[in-house]
This record gives C-alpha cells, structure tokens and sequence, in this order.
C-alpha cells in the first residue's frame, strides 16, 4: 500500500496495529486482538474523517495514485474477448493509448483508453499515460471502425495530457487531438466515457467528447494542471493548492456545472482501497449508460452529442 | 547645471510635451530593433518594414484592411455567463477582464463581421492577442459559433484568424469544453459545403491549436508565427535538451505538412479571394473590378494610463510561454 502525503498519521496506525499483529504471530499465547483491533478502528476513523471531504488538491493525489486501477485493469475485469488492435497506420503504434474490440457482457463494443502503466518499466513503456499523435489517430481509427460497424465506443480517461515531446510536436500533436474530437463528435453509435482517474486537459477531451460523461469519484478533470496553473496565474508552482481549489475540477463542481453526466462512488479510502468494487461499480456505470441509447437511431446519437456540447456553459457555480 | 539648463531646457522640454505626443507614435520592432512610425507601421499592416517581422495586429485594424474598402458589419455575439466559477488567483477574473477590456477597447478577445473581400461575400472571425492573451473562453466559443451559424445562414465561407495563448483558465473546465463546442460550428460549415479557411498568426498554441484552428479546408500561416500544442519552454523541460531554431514556426510545420501555406500578411488578402472563388466555383476575380481597400485610419486608441497599464497576459493552458506581451496600442 502506497501512502498520499496526507495520510502519513494513517500509515502509522496502520503499521502500528501490523507491528503488534507481527509480534502476536511470533509470540505463542500472546493475546493482542484487543489491542490490535483498537487501532484498527482508530485507523477506520481516521480514513473515514479524511476522506469525507478532501480538498481538491487533496483529490489531485487520490487521482494520480499509483495503486488505483487504470485502464487495463478495468479492461481485463470488465470486458471478455478483448483484441487489443494496434497503430496507427502512419507511423507507430502508442503504448499509452490501448484500444480493441471487445465484449460487454456479451456485447460487442470497441473500447479505448489510456494506460498509465503500474511500475517502473510498464510507465515508460506507456509513457505515463501521455498519449502522442500516433495514439490519438489510433483512437480515430478504431473509432471509425466502431462506427461502421456500428458498435458503441467506451473511453476511459486517465492522463495528465498530451505529451509534450519534439517529435510529438512535429507530427501534429494538436492537429491530432483536433481530429479525434471531431471524430468524437462523428459518431452514429453512442459514446460513453469514464473519466477514471486524471483528465488532463486536450488529451482528455479528444476521448471525452461523449453522449454520456461519469467520473469516479475522486478523479479530476481539468483545463490544466493544477502545478501548471499556479505557474503561470500565482507565478509560483507551490501554490497547487489554491490552484486546484479555483480551477473546480473535482467531479462534484463539474457535474454542478453540466460537463459530466455521473459521479461513479468510490470505496472508503479511494479506488485503491477497493480496486475491485470499483471496477465493478465503472462496469455496472457503463452498462447502464449505454442502456440508454437502446434503440436510437445514428442521427439522434450525433444530434444530442452535439446539443449537449453547444448547450455548455449554461449553468455556472454559485459563488 | 547653470542657468541656461534650469531656464531654456524645460522650456524647450515643455514645448514639445505640451502638444498632445503620445508616446506610442514609435514602435519598436521585436525581432530587428527597427524604431518604426505609427503610420508607416499601420500603412505596411504592422509588418516591420526594415525585416517583414509580422507584429500583432487588433482585429478591426485587420479587417479595416481586409474587407473591400474597409467595410463591414459586425455579427452580434450572444453574451456568456459571465465568471462561472468565481475564479480568483491573485487577482479576480472580472478584475482581469475589465483592465483587458480597458486596455483595447474591446469588449472581449474575438471579433465576428461580415462583408465582402474582392467582392465576395464571407465572414470572417479574428482572435486578439492583446486581450489576454487571445485566450479562448466561453465568449470565443460563442463567437465561432455564432460566425458559423451567420456562415450557414447567409451561405457564405468563413475566414477565421487565429492567434491565441491557448485555453482562458479562469473559466476552467468550461474553457476546455469549448474545443468540442468550436468543432461543432466547424462541422456545421462542412455539413452546408461551405469553406472554412483559417489563418493561423503568430502565437497560435494549445487548445485553440487543437481545436478549430486546425480544422481549417485550407490553413494558412503568418510568416513565422510560433504554431503549437505544448509551447517550447514546455518541451524543452520535457526533454531536456534544446530545440532547433525556427522549431515550431510556420515554415517548420509547412515543412512537417501540418499546414498548406505560409503566406505574407501583405499578400493574404489576394490569396484568400483566389482561393475562396475557386472553392465557391465563382468566376475568377477581375483586378479592375477589385477597388484599393482605402485604408482606414482609426485614430490611436489612448493609451492606457499610467495605473492601468495592461497586465501581461495570463493565458494558456499548454503554452504558458505565450511569447511578448502584445505592444499597447
């Protein structure tokens, strides 16, 4: 178990109460179940009193946390038959897009996302969820399949953006996201998207673009990061904190905002707690989702895609 | 110091300050250090006429030069919530906006008009640099929107210019959610046949790049202009090491094939009128036929006073780099 910078006091109840169990083990007739369970329900508390309302910031680092499931996990829980398809049939196939035909319960889907990657030579293999150019002409690709053969598309979101590389730059980073919005926003099939960790800003919206939005509940969404924005806006990047406080990108602002659609709940202590329930809570999320398409035709689906993103911006948060 | 400096020089001084001089008569140039006169600047569309170095230019004194004799209506844009999240960084969003509002003239970082180039009708759309940055927010959204929809309506091609630091931060997710939406008015022009033309100037980066302006049937650059989704600082951090010269400039990109031609501000107007009567299979445009845009001269804008001179900038979600900060006007 990783812990986030605030729950350090967590961490060592917690190795408190593994400490005395240890010892337990080690010393026959010795009775600490009492003991034990104390700081155990010690910890219980503690996790409850610091996961009822993280700040954004806070919420930031449950995003990004590296034992929280990313894309292949949901993909290898969730879905049967999956065909991982690869390239971009221009220049390479990324590694921190993954993509394919899949089955959903049975049905036949094409389901994209990014992989973060879980140690240190699968995240610079996936390249920390960072797509390139040749990532997000996959994801056309692949949606351009999707549409001809007309199966739903599910994205899942998690990356802190677009990578910003040399060569990514000269071969079109932004020309590419503009199209894989566009195809987005194409489609005859439904589209559902997760957002299930970070969305980063452009890399996000060029999968994000759908006729239904959830977010897990810690994960973000954003224009920015926000380091980034307290550079630029507080010319100092500590100040994260306020950043992420005022660029509202927690799932409950923008579900107040009209920008998703869905708040998927978390276990206590965040998806890492619980990776488990909450692939399956994201599974049972996406199924019901797309039930709601059941039975509309291809002009519809585009029609009300683009309604909702030509509506936004309609409602604002009350100060 | 004897009585002659004390006396006759703050006469002398006095003399000439009297007279209304703003001090924005001369500018600059950027790139070679040419100080060039107002007139002569605005004459040559704010290219420098000492190294072509294409300096920003406001978007009425871009269309004053653009549409046939200086003429044209503007499209009306409808009107946003205004500071959906209650954005406060150092300083309150609606106290940015209105110093950039105060600092030129505008009400906000796109103008939308239509008229005639070369006696073809079009619209057209010209993002402002010098209104924070250019930064594309709910407004921007509802200007490309809006000039699409006058586009479809009236049948005409639209002629959009860019130039931007990216997403306005200060309006958070829903500055992101303008790229969906502006794609959207880009799909509507498509889905009537009618040519979308962008002109990508100098710094065109972000979200904006990833979005319409790169959507474009024909995409034309600025000679120069910096071009991008990360700006370079950005990439050179990323990285680590530096870029090529000239990385990220139209001619690199019209090299890469991300773009169809850089082509020079003076020659701009021409070409675009070839090419729309092309696309709109109309007869080619007869020269006599075409009268000299009379330029028109907008009497400078006063110069901001002293406490409000405009802030920099505060643009960008990818490029915080967003290079000078625009020459108050």
């Amino acid at each position: 178990m990783t812990y986030l910078e605030f729950e350090k006091p967590l961490a060592e109840i917690e190795g408190k109460a593994e400490e005395l169990r240890a010892l337990a083990r080690k010393t026959p007739g010795m009775d600490v179940d009492k003991e034990a369970s104390a700081l155990d329900k010690k910890a219980a508390d503690m996790l409850r009193e610091l996961y009822k309302g993280l700040t954004p910031w806070r919420k930031c680092q449950v995003a990004r946390h590296p034992d929280r499931p990313h894309c292949k996990d949901y993909i290898e829980a969730l879905f049967t038959d999956f065909t991982p398809l690869a390239g971009d049939r221009n220049f390479a196939d990324d590694h921190a897009v993954m993509g394919g035909l899949a089955r959903l319960s049975d049905r036949p889907v094409v389901v994209i996302g990014h992989e973060k990657g879980h140690d240190t030579r699968t995240r610079i293999e996936r390249n920390f969820g960072m797509a390139r150019p040749e990532g997000y002409r996959k994801a056309i690709r692949l949606m351009d399949m999707a549409d001809r053969f007309n199966l739903p598309v599910i994205t899942l979101v998690d990356t802190p953006g677009a990578y910003p590389g040399k060569g990514a730059e000269e071969r079109g980073q932004a020309e590419a996201i503009a199209r894989s919005t566009e195809k987005c926003l194409e489609l005859g099939v439904p589209l559902v998207s997760v957002v299930i960790g970070e969305g980063g800003s452009g890399g996000a919206v060029a999968f994000a673009t759908a006729n239904r939005v959830a977010m897990l509940e810690h994960s973000v969404y954003s224009v920015i990061s926000p380091e980034g924005c307290a550079s630029i806006l507080w010319k100092d990047s500590d100040k994260m904190r306020e950043a992420a406080e005022a660029l509202r990108l927690t799932a409950q602002d923008l579900l107040k905002l009209g920008v998703i659609d869905r708040i998927i709940p978390e276990p206590l202590g965040g998806a890492q707690r619980g990776r488990e329930d909450t692939i399956a809570a994201v599974g049972r999320e996406i199924e019901a989702l797309l039930r709601q398409f059941d039975g509309k035709d291809r002009a519809t689906l585009k029609a009300e895609r683009r309604r909702k993103f030509l509506k936004m911006g309609a409602q604002g948060l009350a100060a | 110091m004897n009585w002659i400096s004390n006396y006759v020089r703050p006469k002398i001084n006095s003399l000439f300050s009297r007279r209304e001089m703003p001090e924005n008569l001369w500018t600059k140039c950027p790139e070679c250090g040419t100080m060039l006169f107002h007139r002569e600047l605005s004459d040559n569309l704010n290219v420098c006429t000492s190294c072509d170095h294409h300096l920003p230019i406001s978007p009425r004194d871009r269309f004053a030069t653009f549409f046939d004799g200086g003429i044209y209506t503007e499209v009306p844009v409808p009107e946003p919530l205004a500071d959906p999240l209650a954005f406060r960084d150092q300083k309150k969003y609606p106290d940015r906006l209105r110093s950039a509002q105060k600092a030129t003239a505008e009400k906000e970082a796109m103008l939308v008009a239509e008229g005639e180039i070369g006696r073809t009708p079009i619209v057209a759309a010209c993002q402002d640099f010098g209104f924070m940055a250019g930064s594309m927010g709910m407004y921007v959204g509802n200007a490309i929107i809006a000039a699409a929809e006058r586009a479809v309506e009236r049948r005409r091609p639209l002629v959009l210019f860019s130039a931007a630091g990216g997403a306005r931060m200060q309006e958070g997710i829903l500055s992101l959610m303008q790229m969906p939406r502006t794609t959207v008015a880009v799909q509507m022009l498509r889905e009537a046949g009618l040519p979308y033309i962008v002109v990508l100037t100098h710094p065109t980066t972000g979200g904006v790049t990833a979005s319409y302006a790169m959507l474009g049937d024909v995409q034309i650059a600025e000679p120069n202009a910096l071009i991008c989704f990360a700006g370079p600082r950005v990439i050179e951090q990323t990285i680590r090491e530096k870029l090529p010269e000239g990385f990220q400039r139209a001619e690199y990109l019209l090299d890469h094939g991300m773009l169809d031609r850089v082509t020079h501000r003076q020659k701009l107007r021409e070409e675009i009128i070839i090419i729309l009567r092309m696309l709109l299979r109309m007869p080619p445009p007869v020269a006599a036929d075409l009268p000299a845009p009379k330029p028109v001269h907008h009497e400078p804008v006063a110069p901001a006073s002293a406490e409000t001179t405009p802030e920099a900038p505060a643009p960008a979600e990818a490029a915080p780099e967003a290079p000078q900060t625009p020459e108050p006007k």
